[in-house]
């Protein structure tokens, strides 16, 4: 599958598309299939988005999981400051990574 | 040390309005990214792993207790609660929102800081040795000279697009403490026979992925030339450094490509022009400068005594405790390297509290280290026990300057961009690893880059660590024999890499071989200079024992 991500524009936060909008959440994320440059190139411009690019990703338990070790860590943040992720009340999130 | 005067206030203080507005006009929809981006750059503003990160700068380390406060203070206001101090001995923040970074900047400048040229492919923040003014073995201290740069290469409109980013770094003392050699241009002051002060010139130095030792090009330029011969050096770059390739565009490769005569020929004669030219800041520039970095009124007749009978104190008093110019003070390096910490990282409670002790015991200054540290340059023996155990209550007391829990690593793949592999848990791991031992072991520096780009001198460690991405998966390779200092050499891969694991055994095999083998009073580096690399990699690549 593929996953659009970027950053939130204003405050840069690692942002992810769900089909109708941008979640802080990977698991929320669509398959944007061939379409990722196309919804990339709209959302930039109109500012809802930074940076935007496709990765691979692939379904997990959860829900859609990037498929590269950076992608991962871009959606759950640094693994040796889980108080600073996505999950910080979860104290096993550091093997989401791997 | 030095004062903003009034050109210094007011062209900080442009730049912040000209970036508020540049901002306005990035949120508002003027700007596209791709025109806001080398802007932001400029302006230290990085598009980060997980968020904006900005770059602060500090010239040559120095900071004071107002500065170092606000550094603080940004952290809790802006960020959240922490700052990176870097190898380029300046900070990072990793989590700003790009419409609070002109507020950033505009307190930056209330304590006469700024985030210029932390970026794009301009002369970068100079560096220098962070004992500067506060060791005897300097001929003078070097920060006015860097100072003098630092103007110099301010908004230089010449070099603000050079072929790729260029930094400089300027030492005064034979023991090269800034890695002066690893540097585009690296600076000793020195004093010829005729008591004169000159500087010499090494060039094309560098790590990343083709590293390099600075040759010397010119042992002494008069030192009212520095600045004219350093325009010579970066015009020739400009002219003829690659832009094709980014990964042959620093100047090592233009004085590799071209040969060190070659390039030296070439400097030398656009430096006969450039005399011709006067552009070498007036001598009474240099003089108002160096008024600023006089000495801080120091004490005479103070107790030399220090009362070792604490032992954690004494061991602490052995590793980060180094003997000062003038007789009664010390110099002390607060190691920013807890045994299972973030090398690098200070908490803003950290960072006030070691301003509140500059401001108390240091003549208000502070250093920031290139190994990620932060020295109090100017401390009273008598006063060192009460340092260290403020220090010690607020986890800034590891005693373990130069030794292998004293990791230099790069932010790696848990923040960069650029990493292929992350750095700081293996730096947590093998500081774990070696708690407790690190006496015994005695000096080893190691250090960890999580890319080839090498922020994390790699290269230049007893011990280097590089990780790769291989097929996804994080690889680490191990190199050994590395120096930074006045015995600057790169360092030789033992042979395939490992896991996360794996790197922490290699090191700890490593450390067994050169344990076995020393003789007395050879540190790692000079064990390992002596038997050479196959007893390493014999023990290193050994089969298990079935």
């Amino acid at each position: 599958m593929k996953i659009l991500t970027g950053n939130d524009l204003k405050t840069g936060a690692v942002t992810w598309w769900t089909g109708e909008g941008w979640s802080l959440h990977v698991a929320e994320a669509t398959d944007v299939g061939e379409h990722g440059d196309e919804i990339a190139a709209r959302e930039n411009a109109a500012r809802r988005v930074v940076a935007p690019y496709v990765i691979d990703g692939e379904n997990g338990p959860d829900g859609p999981r990037p498929a590269h070790i950076k992608d991962r860590i871009r959606a759950l943040g640094p693994t040796v400051r889980l108080d600073l992720s996505v999950k910080p009340a979860d104290p096993d999130a550091g093997s989401y990574v791997i | 040390m030095y004062k903003y005067d009034s050109y210094d206030q007011a062209m900080v203080d442009a730049r912040v309005a000209e970036f508020r507005d540049q901002v306005r006009r990035r949120l508002d929809g003027s700007l596209a990214e791709e025109q806001f981006r080398p802007l932001r750059l400029m302006n230290g503003l990085y598009l980060q792993l997980h968020a904006y990160m900005l770059r602060v700068a500090v010239p040559y380390g120095t900071l004071n207790s107002a500065q170092m406060t606000m550094l603080g203070d940004i952290a809790d206001k802006y960020d959240r609660g922490y700052g990176h101090f870097t190898t380029r001995q300046n900070i990072q923040y990793n989590w700003i929102k790009l419409e609070e970074a002109p507020d950033i900047l505009a307190d930056l400048a209330k304590v006469e800081m700024h985030a210029i040229q932390t970026s794009g492919n301009c002369i970068r923040n100079t560096t220098s040795d962070q004992y500067a003014g506060a060791i005897a073995d300097e001929v003078v201290d070097p920060r006015p000279y860097a100072e003098l740069i630092r103007q110099w290469s301010t908004f230089h409109p010449e070099f603000s697009f050079l072929p790729r980013k260029f930094k400089m770094a300027v030492i005064a003392s034979d023991t090269d403490r800034a890695a002066m050699r690893l540097h585009d241009i690296g600076i000793q002051i020195v004093r010829n026979d005729a008591g004169e002060l000159g500087a010499a010139f090494y060039v094309g130095g560098g790590m990343g992925r083709t590293p390099m030792i600075a040759p010397c090009i010119n042992a002494f330029v008069p030192i009212d030339q520095m600045i004219t011969y350093s325009e010579a050096c970066l015009r020739v770059y400009n002219r003829h450094g690659r832009r094709d390739n980014k990964y042959k565009a620093r100047i090592k490769i233009l004085v590799h490509e071209l040969g060190k005569d070659e390039y030296t020929r070439q400097v030398e004669a656009e430096f006969a022009h450039l005399l011709t030219q006067n552009i070498e800041p007036p001598l009474a520039e240099l003089e108002r400068i160096k008024a600023q970095f006089a000495d801080p009124p120091f004490e005479i007749a103070l107790d030399e005594t220090v009362d070792r009978s604490d032992p954690d104190f004494a061991v602490w008093l052995d590793n980060n405790v180094q003997v000062h110019k003038a007789p009664g003070y010390a110099i002390v390096t607060i190691s920013l390297k807890p045994v299972g910490g973030i090398p690098g990282d200070a908490s803003a409670d950290q960072i006030r509290l070691m301003a509140r002790l500059a401001k108390r015991y240091s003549f208000d200054e502070l250093r920031v280290t290139h190994a990620q540290n932060i020295v109090l340059p100017h401390v009273r023996k008598a006063d060192l026990h009460a340092v260290w155990q403020q220090l010690d209550e607020a986890g800034l007391g590891t005693p373990n300057l130069d030794k292998i829990g004293d990791i230099i690593a790069c932010p790696g793949l848990d923040y960069c961009s650029l990493a292929n592999a992350r750095s700081i848990p293996v730096a947590q791991k093998i500081s774990e690893r070696f708690a407790g031992r690190e006496q015994e072991i005695g000096e080893l520096k190691l250090k960890i880059s999580g890319c080839i780009n090498a922020c994390g001198h790699h290269h230049a460690g007893h011990i280097g660590i590089l990780g790769v991405d291989r097929k996804g998966v994080e690889n680490y390779q191990l190199l050994l024999g590395g120096s930074e200092g006045a015995d600057t050499s790169l360092g030789t891969i033992t042979g395939p890499g490992f896991n996360e694991e794996g790197i922490v055994d290699a090191v700890e095999k490593a450390t067994s071989v050169y344990l076995a083998n020393r003789q007395d009073g050879e540190r790692f580096l000079d064990t390992y200079r002596r038997i050479g690399m196959a007893p390493f990699k014999d023990a290193i690549y050994a089969k298990d024992a079935v």
